[in-house]
């Protein structure tokens, strides 16, 4: 006879917390109602039903999953079920390929290119309709953000403006070069939430979230 | 700039949190630093220990030294313009570089003002050593506020002054009765709407990085336990024995700074750090941080 343990189920939302716009996603999830986690080291991935790769710098981030093992640990978890999240850096890490470098994650079949804008002067704001994840137009910040030039057949592209596409995803995974956590719209961590079998709240919109909303998680006075 | 530009300006700032800016004087440098992890690199001809070993006038670097780097790496590129030099500013935003450091560093264009920084599209970091230095600056533009630790000494103790300075005056600020911000503001010359917006936020309204003096991994996770939200670093990599294996260091013990064993790891082996300048040994007029008010 053999015994089964079943574990509880995995419901915690995990933030990779090395480098980036760590906070500004935590402070989404808080709104959400959702329990998140910081992940900074392989022990840290035990029973995230999901994973948020953050805004950051890409070369940065990568030099530190490799040093500290976490490649290997993201991948192990993602074999289990855990899903992945990248926003602009985060996308990159985990891009099947990237235009003139080594990839990294290498967990959803697209080809990315870094900085596909050009300096921080042509960073800009707008707005797009994603139609599977809001019925409302959703804002959109680009942050010297790279472009998706193309993706694999098992890839659904979620939002494509004019020459690039902006967000995909396939069965575990969604990118995003724009960043959701810079602007007050909950709509795609709703989204992300749903993807890993959690219960969100289920509001779309903080009325009262400004760009110092984050702040609140790294304060030096209480 | 609008609004919208300055809100642009400081999420960039906000990406680069937990990250290590590398000081470079050429394009193999840079590549070292992107390699090593660095958020960004500060393009200049001299690092500050340089500039301060030769004197004279320092100036905004060579343009086309700027631009080889911004051509040889693909995270974001800052150089530095002399405190008050809107042209060099002009020059460095039509290079289309990411970040300009208003910079102590070099020898200040102009002693009463600061740049005008609401001009410009282009972002701004400056330095301060308090809160009211600060929050002048950010009420001038600026978009990301560094210390003014003493640059080219490899000496971290004008740094954490700086830190700590801001940190007390910000817990004083949060517990403050509202009618006494006036006063306060009045003491410390902070611009009054910042002040009730710091007092809100219970920290500065932008990000904080350390900057001057930061030689070692221990002083970079010194920098952000005191909680700044990131760190450059000048003279301390390129000026060491094996600057790529310190700058992989660094970055290393930024990130992890809570980590005692971490940043121990780090910090083995690493070769000699640059060598360093006791503050009381540099004549006074020597003194980069108290350039610009």
């Amino acid at each position: 006879m053999s015994v089964h343990f079943i574990g509880p189920q995995p419901e915690i939302v995990g933030v990779l917390d090395l480098q980036g716009g760590v906070h500004e996603h935590l402070e989404h999830l808080e709104r959400l109602e959702l329990p998140y986690r910081r992940v900074k080291e392989a022990k840290d991935f035990e029973n995230l039903a999901g994973l948020i790769l953050p805004g950051g710098e890409s070369t940065c981030l990568a030099r530190l999953l490799h040093i500290f093992g976490l490649v290997e640990a993201i991948g192990r978890h993602a074999g289990r079920g855990m899903k992945l999240w990248g926003t602009c850096a985060g996308a990159i890490l985990l891009a099947t390929q990237v235009a003139g470098e080594k990839n990294c994650l290498g967990l959803i079949d697209m080809q990315i290119e870094r900085n596909g804008f050009g300096s921080q002067l042509d960073s800009f704001h707008s707005e797009a309709l994603i139609e599977a994840v809001s019925p409302a137009p959703i804002p959109l910040t680009f942050i010297r953000a790279p472009k998706i030039r193309s993706v694999g057949k098992d890839v659904k592209v979620l939002l494509r403006i004019d020459d690039y596409i902006a967000a995909a995803e396939n069965d575990r995974v969604v990118v995003t070069v724009f960043h959701p956590e810079l602007t007050g719209c909950l709509a795609l961590h709703r989204y992300f939430a749903l993807k890993c079998g959690l219960h969100p709240r289920s509001e779309d919109v903080s009325e009262d979230w400004d760009t110092a909303s984050w702040m609140k998680l790294a304060r030096i006075a209480s | 700039m609008d609004l919208k530009r300055y809100e642009l300006n400081v999420q960039l700032a906000q990406m680069l949190k937990g990250g290590v800016i590398m000081d470079v004087t050429n394009v193999e440098q840079a590549k070292i630093a992107e390699e090593a992890g660095a958020v960004a690199v500060m393009a200049l001809e001299r690092v500050p220990a340089d500039i301060r070993k030769d004197g004279g006038v320092a100036r905004m670097s060579d343009p086309a030294m700027i631009a080889e780097i911004k051509k040889a790496v693909t995270i974001p590129v800052m150089a530095k313009a002399r405190i008050g030099h809107f042209v060099e500013a002009q020059l460095l935003e039509a290079l289309r570089i990411d970040y300009i450091d208003e910079s102590e560093v070099l020898t200040p264009a102009d002693e009463e003002c600061h740049i005008d920084k609401t001009k410009f599209s282009i972002p701004f970091v400056c330095g301060a050593r308090n809160l009211g230095e600060a929050l002048r600056r950010i009420a001038e533009g600026a978009a990301m506020i560094r210390t003014k630790g003493e640059a080219g000494t490899g000496n971290v103790v004008e740094a954490v002054r700086h830190m700590r300075t801001m940190n007390r005056e910000i817990r004083q600020l949060a517990q403050m009765p509202v009618e006494e911000v006036t006063g306060f503001a009045k003491t410390n010359g902070l611009p009054y709407e910042l002040a009730l917006k710091v007092r809100e936020l219970g920290r500065l309204p932008v990000v904080n990085f350390a900057a001057g003096g930061i030689a070692t991994p221990a002083d970079a996770a010194l920098m952000m336990q005191l909680g700044c939200d990131g760190v450059f670093v000048g003279s301390g990599i390129f000026k060491s024995a094996d600057p790529a294996r310190r700058a992989r260091a660094i970055v290393k013990a930024t990130a992890y700074f809570n980590d005692p064993q971490k940043v121990l790891e780090a910090s083995l082996g690493l070769g000699e750090a640059m060598p360093g300048l006791e503050i009381g040994q540099i004549p006074p007029e020597q003194i980069l941080a108290k350039r610009g008010w």
